[in-house]
């Protein structure tokens, strides 16, 4: 069980990473996320489940730091010392109709399942993805083919639009009726989508990824206040409606560790993406 | 014999329990191995030699699990330890664990006619000494029976209960959420009250009895509850009370605010006091604050020092004659040179620009009436404000019920989160589950969680037992 038969470079610093556990799959819905621990001595790590077909599941991760740069160096036939899930609540999955779906940089591997299910359940989708560059922009052709139209934009313009995923969000607000948003990426990125939902009075989903260690409710290293109310984003999310978030204090907590981790620009790709 | 109170000579000479070495306070502050540190064979005979064998021991009704204390004790006189072993593990599975971290000063050893007149029996120390020193090669049991049992939660409740009905026979499966076995004992104590090597040895003999056990399953997220309660003929909840409860005060979610279980789970369970040899870190400035009065408090307070802070305060709103911890490690906190502020109850945290916590705004308490638990109440004084700088807080006040229960579909729950039991059988509103430990009673103690799963496990046995025979009716 957890033995990695696939792991691939698939965009700058990007890794997908299939492994075999056949419980999980049985039981997960799109949403809900996993906590793996490497070895021993690694840290656990939180991670949202992609995909899960015939006893395999598939998560993206990202080199930021030291726990997933240890995991994006595992090899075919290396095994997770410990994998727990599915963790956390899935997705309100309904019939809303318009929907917009907005993933930034590695946030498009979270919101992939999601958006699949919502195609499936009948609604309509428009998405959007975000990106620093084209060589980190992910899974845009899995996007493409549940999407009605699918939007690009990155910060430097070396792929679709030059600028950011608010700036079209901004333009499709005005000339359509969406119901409902769906926004996972940089809490920076989903607390400025969440403004604009809140301007247009359309709801906004989010998923919170803050700092957690056992995932299961029982730290409360991932509190935040929802609606001034304190809330463990594990057990009471990791989704919850945008507008309801106390976005500053939250961005603020996911530094607390800083002076312990690594900066994440140490990192080099060592695969080459540029091929993309 | 009597306890005889006359003779002068025993009374004299074995006033005091017989001492246990200690790390002396300012090596210990340095490391985490363990503070207290057991008897040697010696010690045990000589210790042991006190018990007076009393005709009506009452030592025995103190304990939660009745061990038979007085026989365990007479086999050590003899040198016949593994006898005394044995005579213990007959009730009481984990006596490492248990002589480690029981309140013995509120239990067993209250109760021993020697504290009358001087120190009781070092009840828990002999009980360390021989989990310690024997170990007795537990076997698969004779008896077989055809049911299957699942117990949810790995701590000392649902480790009791798994043991007691795999002696009966069944077919016993632990699940457990987190990679290893122990609950609190694991996640909560620290290495130097509880070394984890030794919560490993004495949950690695429940394999030698053949219980099953299957870590990294939340039951209710990573298998529906509704699952076991169809495969399995009778279900035991152990799951404890793990949820970290907040004060809510202004400012609780500033950074350098943080829970108790957070600083305990990355120290205990993730060796974060290890880092960066082990990957996960943890949180400790030169000042810091721990609110509350308990065994938690204490634990994260001892831990502070440990990872290098060098002032810890502990903040309580009651005198330190209301304080609930152990005896001991209230000691031992006061040794390490923590230091105390009684009456006094945090009421906002006060950020700086970056929104760090920076001080902590309090007010002064004075003890009222007795409420209903027979404590003095701690009232506000008025106008009683005050500021003290702090780089951070941690909140130790107790945990409640882990809002994953929700899952748990068609249980019947109290209105403070609990699970709602049968008090006598242990059964809950569905038929074939059971439950105890920390999620019935709320946070608790060891020993108490140990008492509950030894209860559930035989009405257990009594309700499969009924359920047999109506089959073969
Ligand atoms: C519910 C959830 C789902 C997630 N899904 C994905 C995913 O699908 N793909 C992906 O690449 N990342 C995902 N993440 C984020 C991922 O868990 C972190 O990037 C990772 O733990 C960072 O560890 P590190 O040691 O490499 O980085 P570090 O150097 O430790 O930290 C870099 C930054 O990552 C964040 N971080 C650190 N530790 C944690 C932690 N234990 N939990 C959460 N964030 C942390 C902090 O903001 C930190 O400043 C998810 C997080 C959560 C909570
Ligand atoms: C820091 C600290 C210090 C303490 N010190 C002492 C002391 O000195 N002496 C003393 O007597 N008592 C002490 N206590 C209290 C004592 O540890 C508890 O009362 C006791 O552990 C309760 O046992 P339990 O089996 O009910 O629950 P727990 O020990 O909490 O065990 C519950 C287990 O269930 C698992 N679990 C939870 N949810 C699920 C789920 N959905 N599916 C599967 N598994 C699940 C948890 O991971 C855990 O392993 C202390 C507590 C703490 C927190
Ligand atoms: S990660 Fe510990 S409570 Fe959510």
């Amino acid at each position: 069980m957890n033995e990695i038969i696939e792991i691939n470079c698939i965009a700058n610093l990007t890794y997908e990473i299939i492994f075999c556990n056949g419980e999980i799959c049985e039981n997960s819905k799109p949403g809900q996320f996993l906590i793996l621990q490497k070895d021993e001595f690694s840290e656990r790590v939180p991670l949202t489940i992609v995909n899960c077909e015939d006893g395999k599941v598939r998560v993206i991760i990202k080199v930021v730091g030291r726990s997933s740069l240890e995991i994006s160096e595992m090899k075919v036939g290396d095994s997770f010392k410990n994998v727990v899930g599915p963790l956390g609540n899935h997705s309100e999955i309904r019939k809303y109709g318009n929907i917009v779906c907005i993933g930034g940089g590695v946030g498009a591997a979270p919101l992939l399942p999601v958006t699949r299910e919502l195609k499936k359940t009948g609604n309509k989708i428009i998405s959007i993805l975000g990106a620093a560059d084209a060589n980190s922009l992910i899974l845009d052709d899995e996007f493409e083919k549940i999407s009605e139209k699918l939007y690009i934009t990155t910060n430097d313009g070396s792929k679709g639009k030059k600028g950011f995923v608010t700036d079209i969000l901004k333009e499709l607000l005005k000339e359509k009726k969406v119901d409902i948003i769906w926004a996972i990426g940089p809490m920076i990125m989903m607390r400025e989508v969440t403004k604009l939902s809140v301007e247009n009075a359309v709801p906004c989903w989010v998923s919170l990824n803050p700092i957690m260690v056992d995932g299961t409710g029982m730290c409360g290293a991932c509190r935040v206040h929802i609606k001034n109310e304190i809330k463990f984003a594990c057990v009471d999310g990791p989704e919850f409606s945008g507008a309801d978030v106390n976005w500053d204090e939250l961005i603020s907590r996911l530094s607390q560790y800083r002076d312990q981790e690594k900066s994440a620009t140490e990192y080099k790709c060592r695969c080459d993406s540029n091929a993309k | 014999m009597q306890p005889n109170i006359n003779a002068g000579v025993i009374v004299m000479q074995n006033r005091n329990k017989t001492k246990m070495k200690i790390q002396d306070p300012e090596a210990r502050i340095k490391n985490f191995r363990e503070v207290a540190l057991g008897y040697s064979f010696e010690d045990a005979k000589e210790e042991a030699q006190r018990c007076l064998n009393c005709k009506n021991p009452q030592c025995i009704s103190g304990c939660p699990v009745n061990v038979d204390i007085r026989g365990f004790i007479q086999e050590i006189k003899k040198g016949n330890f593994e006898n005394a072993l044995k005579i213990i593990k007959n009730t009481n599975g984990l006596p490492a664990i248990c002589g480690r971290v029981c309140p013995q000063e509120k239990q067993c050893e209250e109760r021993c006619v020697l504290g009358k007149i001087g120190e009781p029996v070092a009840i828990g120390r002999l009980e360390r000494f021989l989990g310690d020193n024997f170990s007795i090669r537990t076997e698969p049991p004779s008896k077989k029976r055809e049911e299957k049992i699942a117990i949810i939660g790995g701590g000392p409740s649902g480790i009791t209960a798994a043991i007691d009905l795999r002696k009966e026979g069944f077919d016993v499966t632990i699940f457990e959420a987190f990679p290893k076995l122990g609950g609190v004992l694991l996640y909560g104590i620290p290495q130097f009250r509880l070394p984890k090597e030794i919560v490993e040895t004495e949950t690695n003999e429940l394999k030698n009895l053949g219980i099953k056990i299957e870590t990294n399953h939340i039951i209710g997220r990573s298998l529906p509850f509704e699952k076991i309660v169809e495969e399995y003929d009778a279900i035991y909840i152990g799951i404890g009370a793990g949820a970290p409860r907040f004060m809510g005060i202004p400012g609780t979610n500033l950074k350098n605010v943080f829970s108790s279980s957070e600083i305990l789970t990355r120290v205990n369970l993730m060796k974060a006091y290890e880092f960066p040899e082990y990957g996960t870190p943890v949180f400790c400035k030169e000042k810091a604050a721990v609110i509350g009065a308990g065994n938690v408090t204490m634990d994260v307070a001892r831990t502070l020092k440990r990872l290098g802070a060098e002032e810890v305060t502990i903040i309580y709103r009651r005198t330190e004659n209301e304080v609930p911890a152990r005896k001991e490690e209230f000691d031992h906190a006061r040794e390490e040179g923590v230091n105390f502020l009684w009456l006094t109850q945090p009421i906002e945290y006060l950020p700086d620009e970056t929104k760090t916590l920076k001080a902590i705004k309090c007010i002064k308490m004075e003890l009222g009436e007795p409420d209903s638990s027979g404590r003095r109440k701690p009232i506000p004084i008025e106008g009683s404000e005050f500021i003290l700088d702090f780089q951070m807080v941690v909140e130790a006040i107790g945990q409640k019920s882990n809002s994953v229960l929700k899952a748990f579909e068609g249980l019947q729950l109290n209105k403070w989160g609990y699970i709602d039991v049968n008090e006598e059988t242990l059964q809950t509103n569905i038929e074939n589950v059971f439950a105890g430990g920390d999620i019935v009673t709320g946070s608790a103690t060891v020993i108490l969680a140990m008492g509950a799963g030894k209860k559930a496990a035989e009405s257990i046995l009594a309700f499969l037992n009924e359920k047999k025979e109506v089959k073969t009716l």
